[in-house]
């Protein structure tokens, strides 16, 4: 099966393209690219294939979320392996890898392989499981790295529950780096966090809610600099929320240390003024920030310090979220949304098209040493076309993802993906595009 | 004037002109509870529930004698006798009770914005009996009507309001409430009960017991919750009643005919000495727990359509 994308603009930041140009598609892979395919293809042999007129679009390397959260196996009413990955492509994203909080946790050779099985079931999203740093993410013994990484896992965290051991810390940053897998850190020191449930400063101070101090995140990412640094190994920092890890991180990565960080679109969106409504699905960890937080994200976003934007995608079941704020558990089903958001920072010159995309596949494959994030000649035929004039509004009954928690249901968003193309076959198309 | 609010979930959400109508309600309402027989027919088939998640004596007997004395019909429900413990959840409690056609829920909860979530489930009005450490304001609101009846009016009025205020209700809507009458507030207390940021809400804020006593009109002092120690708020007891508890000596700083308030319970010899707290020329907590029962009546007259 041959696809000839036609009439688009290509943007594709690793090789530099920013240009009107066909993209020819063939046996999964990228065939061809370049000015007038379409009329060569149609005098050769048209009939056998199919061309897609996208005229008014935009066709860049398929989307990568490096920070998802599929609930399968254990928590399949928030969401299953297959669920997740149909909202993965429905949002754009051809590639996902997924956290391994799940009940069990992704902590041996066996649940790494139950999640890949699954995934290859669905057959929509690619899914990299990263392994857990320790066993059962307690913090206490570091998993089998390498056995896990025979298995299929692509990184290891303990996402969702920080190593608060520093010594711990520093072994999972030895041992990982030595088998080539990056570690991702979940910054948080619980000491200072315990028991928080919003930003800590003004508003949590009229709301009566106990605060989450910016300082319990940038303690933790100062610490994993230095292991980092004294170990000559790497880390990426995930979800990035305050204004003080964007410092500590830039220079970390003035001094050349191998650091790389990532944020989510609800950092740069939202505020903490949001939860004054007590409206659970504002609900996040780490919290929402101050609009101070949210400028130097942006800034952050805008210089390269936070090379990725990553979902964070937590979804969770009506009963999760329909109780008191205090109760309710944290996160944001983001992978039908966030694209989206994200074209916000073009119209508001934070970025321009190829960083953009940068941050959203090349830089996440780079980080995980994926071989994808590119539309050479030659690579996987993982495609995303996003209609950048698309004016629709979110509604979380239409979500493919099982998490209908959405603080974004009801805005209006411009821009979208249309087209979700992986390893050569369409996975998702908006059904009002014409095929 | 007409009392358009549906719920009383805050005095953030208090106009004064709201604010002093219900104190005025309140006075019109205070003789009641001297008569021989504490009855009006005000409230005769209207129907209160006291829906309580957290312990309490005095706000909920507050309460029910509020709405007896109006002769409304209450039922008190508390965590320990309720469905909580076979695990339904608050929204499941409210849609069951709302079925039920009462007129007024009265809920305290631990939980910050536990009223908040079932004023927006449910179409019978809500009153927030305490929540969290978010608000109280039928305490603020008692407090306001002690004030006004002791001093004559609030405007002016330097408020003093002492001890662990990061995790007061009380203190929340008393800053609220006074500083919308016009009265400026100050907040003292050690360092670890300060919250962030809470000069933001106009108010002078001391580490010092005695800066904030110097010539307040009013003294507010805040119960000190032994379980706090745990969690290093304070070291002990015995090191936080000898830098903040009220007594004879440090209230010299105020004013000669300074006021002492309390939301109770009170911890006698930790926030306040004895002798301060049972001296009537300075002790007005009795005072506040007689015009709790006025304010309470006041509030279900008015949300119940009182004063069309």
């Amino acid at each position: 099966m041959k696809i000839l994308l036609t009439g688009a603009r290509i943007i594709d930041p690793i090789q530099n393209i920013d240009a009107d140009m066909d993209i020819l598609l063939e046996n999964g892979k990228i065939a061809k690219i370049g000015a007038d395919i379409l009329k060569s293809a149609k005098s050769k042999d048209s009939g056998k294939i199919k061309i897609i007129e996208l005229a008014g679009m935009i066709i860049v390397p398929g989307l990568i979320d490096m920070h998802t959260h599929l609930r399968e196996p254990g928590l399949e009413y928030k969401e299953t392996i297959a669920s997740g990955a149909a909202a993965a492509v429905a949002g754009g994203f051809t590639s996902i890898a997924c956290m391994p909080n799940t009940n069990p946790i992704n902590d041996n050779r066996s649940i790494t392989e139950f999640i890949k099985r699954k995934a290859a079931e669905a057959a929509l999203a690619n899914v990299y499981p990263i392994g857990a740093i320790s066993k059962g993410s307690t913090g206490s013994q570091l998993t089998e790295f390498w056995d896990m990484k025979e298995a299929g896992i692509i990184a290891l965290s303990d996402d969702g529950k920080p190593v608060m051991d520093a010594a711990l810390m520093r072994r999972a940053m030895e041992y990982a780096y030595s088998l080539g897998l990056p570690v991702i850190s979940h910054c948080e020191d619980t000491n200072l966090s315990g028991g928080g449930l919003m930003n800590e400063g003004y508003y949590s101070t009229i709301l009566g809610l106990r605060g989450i101090p910016g300082i319990a995140e940038e303690a933790m990412v100062a610490r994993d600099i230095l292991i980092a640094e004294f170990t000559n190994t790497c880390v990426h920092i995930a979800h990035v929320s305050t204004a003080g890890s964007v410092r500590l991180i830039r220079e970390a990565k003035k001094r050349g240390l191998k650091v790389t960080a990532e944020t989510a679109p609800h950092y740069f969106t939202l505020t903490e003024e949001a939860l004054q409504s007590y409206n659970t699905s504002f609900k996040v960890n780490p919290p929402l920030r101050s609009e101070q937080d949210v400028a130097v994200i942006k800034e952050g976003l805008s210089d390269g310090t936070l090379d990725v934007i990553a979902c964070d995608h937590a979804p969770h079941g009506r009963t999760d979220k329909e109780v008191e704020f205090e109760y309710a558990a944290n996160g944001i089903s983001g992978l039908e949304t966030s694209l989206s958001l994200s074209l916000n920072l073009i119209q508001n010159k934070t970025l321009n098209w190829p960083e953009l995309i940068a941050k959203m596949s090349a830089n996440p494959a780079r980080i995980l040493n994926l071989p994808k994030g590119t539309l050479e000649v030659g690579a996987d035929a993982d495609i995303t076309v996003i209609d950048p004039q698309l004016k629709w509004t979110v509604d979380v009954q239409t979500f493919r993802s099982r998490g209908k928690n959405s603080p974004f249901n009801g805005r209006q968003m411009q821009g979208k993906a249309v087209l979700t193309i992986v390893g050569g076959e369409i996975k998702y198309a908006l059904p009002s595009l014409k095929l | 004037m007409k009392f358009e609010k549906k719920d009383i979930l805050g005095i953030k959400d208090l106009t004064v002109d709201e604010i002093n109508l219900i104190l005025e309600t309140a006075e019109s309402f205070l003789e009641i509870s001297t008569r021989k027989i504490k009855k009006v027919p005000t409230l005769r088939g209207k129907t209160i529930i006291n829906l309580f998640y957290e312990a309490s004596t005095r706000t909920r007997t507050s309460f029910e004698i509020a709405a007896k004395r109006l002769s409304a019909d209450t039922i008190n429900i508390s965590s320990s006798t309720s469905s909580v413990v076979k695990g339904e959840t608050l929204i499941d409690t409210a849609r069951n009770l709302e079925a039920m056609n009462p007129d007024i829920i009265v809920i305290r909860h631990s939980a910050a914005g536990a009223p908040h979530l079932l004023a927006s489930l449910i179409k019978q009005s809500i009153i927030n009996a305490g929540d969290g450490a978010h608000e109280h304001p039928t305490q603020a609101l008692l407090d306001m009507m002690t004030i006004k009846e002791r001093k004559g009016k609030i405007s002016g009025l330097k408020v003093a309001i002492i001890g662990d205020i990061e995790h007061s209700r009380v203190a929340r809507s008393n800053i609220y409430g006074l500083s919308k009458m016009g009265a400026r507030v100050v907040l003292a207390g050690p360092a670890t009960m300060l919250p962030r940021n809470i000069e933001e809400m106009g108010v002078d804020v001391y580490t010092n017991l005695k800066d904030a006593l110097i010539d307040a009109d009013v003294v507010m002092m805040l119960r000190i919750q032994l379980e706090r120690q745990k969690q290093s708020i304070f070291p002990s007891l015995r090191e936080y009643s000898q830098h903040y508890c009220l007594n004879r000596n440090n209230i010299k700083l105020a004013k000669k005919d300074v006021i002492v308030m309390h939301p109770g319970p009170i911890n006698r010899g930790v926030e306040i000495s004895p002798d301060i707290a049972d001296d009537p020329s300075y002790s007005v907590i009795l005072d506040q727990v007689n015009k709790g029962v006025a304010i309470r009546m006041a509030l279900l007259y008015l949300l119940t359509g009182g004063g069309e």
